[in-house]
């Protein structure tokens, strides 16, 4: 009997709790390079302010974006965080699941990092040294040939005789398209390659033919060499941590955070750092954004409280807890703060 | 009698072992062997199972706190002096800053320490929840501006990690979050005695932290969490599970569509577990449009995971009833609801309960399905207050916020991963415990 009770005295509760409640807290997803950037920003803004902390989910920045454009409505998320910026194909997908009116907000930027075990081999890379590793077919004697490199001394003269092993983000990470737009694919124009591919890619117009160019350029081996890695950053240390040989690519922040366990190598030179992404001097750095839902400010308490503190001077400025933990504060915050005081959404200033 | 109808003398004895008995004794004792060895490989499994988490989780059970004399600075705090909550209020985290610098001077010049660091420098070892950790006691205390009152502050990770051997002056040299220098300043502060490593009950009671401050991270939201999923489980699966499994072993007539209902439901107790999380997306959330992250949607997903464990325990503990019962209740006149209820059940209520604990057991494990419905990431951060809140506020639950800490960065929210599975495997051998007793205590054989 009594259980009877508190089955049903549990089911109307939560009937009647559905109904009447609305949701009270922001609900963001997405990029999990943005994830400790969000989560310190919610912590700070829950502590700060009288509304409740927002919930902040990781999975990528194409699986936020993509819950982000289910639709609008208490059961979708308000606020989509992405280490890359929102493609066409996801606002189309957006618009006609009814998601129209968008704010983009860019935090500020994050630089990658080739990193490897604190114990290794020291390496100064070049974009075309990573071509020349990980690419599907390279380019030898004016021929486009499947890759033979197998250490990177055939890579590099100049480098040790490692086994060539990398760890790369999935193609569900924001970090990945970066990786092969400022990596493989300036290794790529470097080395000549993609003037090869060019003249061979097959395609109506000039346009056709250069992103055939750019697709064959990016398609990497699939001989073992080059790992993708769907999980987190933790996942690529422990897979270095096992594979010594094992270079990763990492988040700035990630490698501050882990120095006792990782060397950095500079790309063209560059010691990362954020002074030197801030410069412009390290070539592999991208802007972090985050999306917010325009019809859910009014609706959900505190949404446009919370876009306005992640990018407060306080914040998101050169001496807040951001730059601190290894965000590259964006020179042109103000504008993005006029920009979301405004509400100025996507296309509109086009 | 005659030579001839003598029985032949057997030329061997029973006190003698033959070739043929000594290989069958010998195919024995290895046999044993081949158990023993198994047994004791188990066995090491389990102690370098127990010994890695006890060795690498309990440094979360202790953390680094300092002690210091803050005054609360009415011209920082309130300008005004109206005592005006909302205008205090006005003041962030980032206000009191200045408060803990200064404090970090006076505990110098108290001490006596010689140090040539500067305040800012100082205040850095400490845990960045300090700032709000001060607004929080002037909110609740705004009568208390102007004082000097004393406070004990998180000391922030690498700190921590120094006193629990983890940092080192070596493995620094590259860190740009701490410096040999503030180390020393560390160890002036030892001697004085103001900064002490105790026991952090904050870990177990308090919520999950951002990545910068895993200090002050705590699994006791995720358990309230994990409190409420199992609330709802035990509410709908125990009552579900029994009314199903009585009437499947008592009533049901004996037919195809039962037999194909028994296999199904033996099937569904294989399903793997993030079958169900999907599920519960699409009909919880997506369709009936329940809240994400919600303890109340976890809890209806374990529950489809747990009613066939449940179902088939409590069928198991029917069936043991002995016929004799029910046949007696019958012959003095019960009707065949009474003798279940009033004779079958209780005989195999002990048998139900041991099934329904190592349920839930499983249930409380359980993490697949809740990275599906928005439990896992950065979600464990207000306390429940009432019980439709903490059905349906977003919160975590204890193995998600594990998975969570063992993703982040920050090396220490790895070992507060380990003092987090600590804790589970603790609620989890007390269930097991409790129902291998109540087995123990009131089952009946017949």
């Amino acid at each position: 009997m009594s259980v009877k009770l508190t089955a049903s005295a549990l089911a109307i509760a939560a009937v009647a709790a559905t109904s009447a409640a609305a949701r009270d807290q922001v609900q963001v997803a997405g990029s999990s390079t943005v994830l400790p950037y969000a989560s310190i920003v919610a912590e700070a803004f829950g502590e700060n302010f009288d509304f409740p902390t927002p919930v902040v989910e990781s999975g990528g920045s194409s699986a936020g974006l993509k819950r982000f454009c289910e639709g609008v409505g208490e059961n979708t998320i308000d606020v989509a965080n992405a280490s890359r910026k929102i493609k066409d194909k996801e606002i189309k997908a957006c618009a006609e699941a009814g998601v129209t009116d968008i704010i983009e907000v860019r935090i500020g930027y994050d630089g990658i990092v080739f990193a490897s075990d604190i114990n290794g081999n020291e390496f100064a890379y070049t974009p075309t040294d990573w071509f020349l590793a990980l690419s599907n077919e390279i380019l030898m004697d004016g021929q486009m040939v499947a890759n033979p490199n197998k250490t990177w001394a055939d890579v590099n003269a100049n480098f040790p005789a490692q086994a060539l092993q990398a760890f790369i983000p999935g193609t569900k990470h924001g970090t990945r398209e970066v990786f092969e737009d400022k990596v493989i694919l300036a290794g790529c124009e470097a080395t000549g390659a993609f003037d090869v591919l060019l003249a061979a890619a097959e395609g109506d117009t000039d346009k056709a033919k250069h992103k055939a160019a750019e697709k064959a350029c990016i398609s990497l081996r699939t001989d073992g060499v080059s790992v993708d890695i769907d999980g987190d950053y933790t996942e690529t240390l422990a897979r270095i941590e096992s594979n010594k040989d094992g270079i990763g690519v990492f988040g700035l922040a990630f490698y501050e955070n882990n120095t006792d366990k990782l060397q950095v190598a500079t790309m063209s030179g560059i010691v990362p750092s954020t002074e030197s992404i801030a410069t412009g001097e390290y070539p592999v750095s991208r802007p972090l954004f985050f999306y917010v839902k325009k019809a859910h400010i009014g609706v959900i308490p505190g949404l446009k409280e919370y876009a306005e503190f992640f990018i407060a001077d306080e914040i998101a400025g050169e001496d807040g807890p951001l730059a601190e933990y290894g965000l590259v504060s964006d020179p042109e915050l103000t504008d993005t703060q006029n920009a979301v005081a405004d509400e100025a959404v996507l296309g509109s200033n086009m | 009698m005659t030579d001839a109808s003598q029985p032949t003398v057997p030329n061997s004895s029973l006190h003698i072992l033959d070739a043929r008995t000594k290989r069958r004794n010998a195919a024995e004792s290895r046999f044993k062997l081949y158990g023993m060895i198994a047994i004791g490989i188990g066995l090491l499994m389990l102690v370098t199972l127990l010994t890695t988490i006890l060795s690498k989780g309990t440094g979360a059970f202790t953390q680094t706190f300092v002690t210091m004399e803050v005054e609360l600075l009415e011209s920082k705090l309130d300008k005004t002096g109206e005592r005006d909550l909302e205008k205090i209020k006005k003041v962030t985290t980032f206000g009191y800053a200045p408060l803990i610098k200064t404090a970090f001077e006076q505990t110098v010049e108290t001490h006596g320490i010689d140090t040539d660091l500067k305040s800012k420098t100082m205040a850095k070892i400490l845990s960045k929840s300090a700032a709000s950790q001060l607004r929080d006691y002037v909110i609740s205390n705004p009568d208390q501006i102007g004082q000097t009152i004393e406070f004990r502050f998180l000391a922030n990770s690498r700190v921590d990690g120094y006193m629990k051997g983890r940092v080192t002056r070596d493995s620094i040299a590259n860190d740009k979050n701490i410096t040999a220098a503030q180390l020393d300043f560390v160890d002036q502060l030892i001697e004085v005695g103001a900064l002490k490593k105790t026991f952090n009950i904050d870990f177990i009671i308090g919520a999950d932290a951002s990545d910068q401050r895993p200090e002050a991270a705590g699994i006791g939201v995720a358990m309230m969490g994990s409190l409420f999923m199992m609330l709802v489980v035990l509410a709908l699966a125990l009552p579900i599970g029994v009314a199903a499994s009585i009437y499947l072993e008592e009533f049901a007539p004996k037919n195809w569509i039962t037999d194909i209902i028994e296999v199904n439901i033996s099937n569904l107790a294989a399903v793997p577990s993030i079958v169900f999380g999907i599920l519960g997306l699409a009909v919880f959330i997506n369709y009936m449009h329940l809240p994400q992250s919600a303890p109340l949607v976890g809890g209806l997903v374990l529950t489809l995971m747990t009613l066939p464990t449940i179902i088939i325990s409590t069928r198991a503990a029917l069936k043991a009833v002995p016929p004799s019962i029910r046949d007696a209740a019958l012959g003095v006149g019960a009707s065949k609801m009474q003798a279940v209820f009033h004779h079958v059940l209780p005989l195999a209520a002990p048998g139900i309960l041991t099934g329904t604990i190592i349920g839930l057991a499983q249930a409380l494990g359980e993490t697949a399905p809740l990275l599906l419905i928005g439990m896992i990431g950065f979600i464990a951060s207000n306390m429940p207050g009432t019980v439709g809140e903490g059905l349906l506020s977003p919160n975590s639950a204890m193995p998600a916020q594990i998975y969570e800490w063992a993703k982040r960065a920050d090396p220490a929210f790895y070992e507060r991963a380990w003092g987090g599975i600590i804790i589970l495997l603790i609620f989890l051998i007390s269930m097991n415990t409790l129902a291998v007793l109540l087995r123990r205590r009131f089952e009946r054989r017949w």
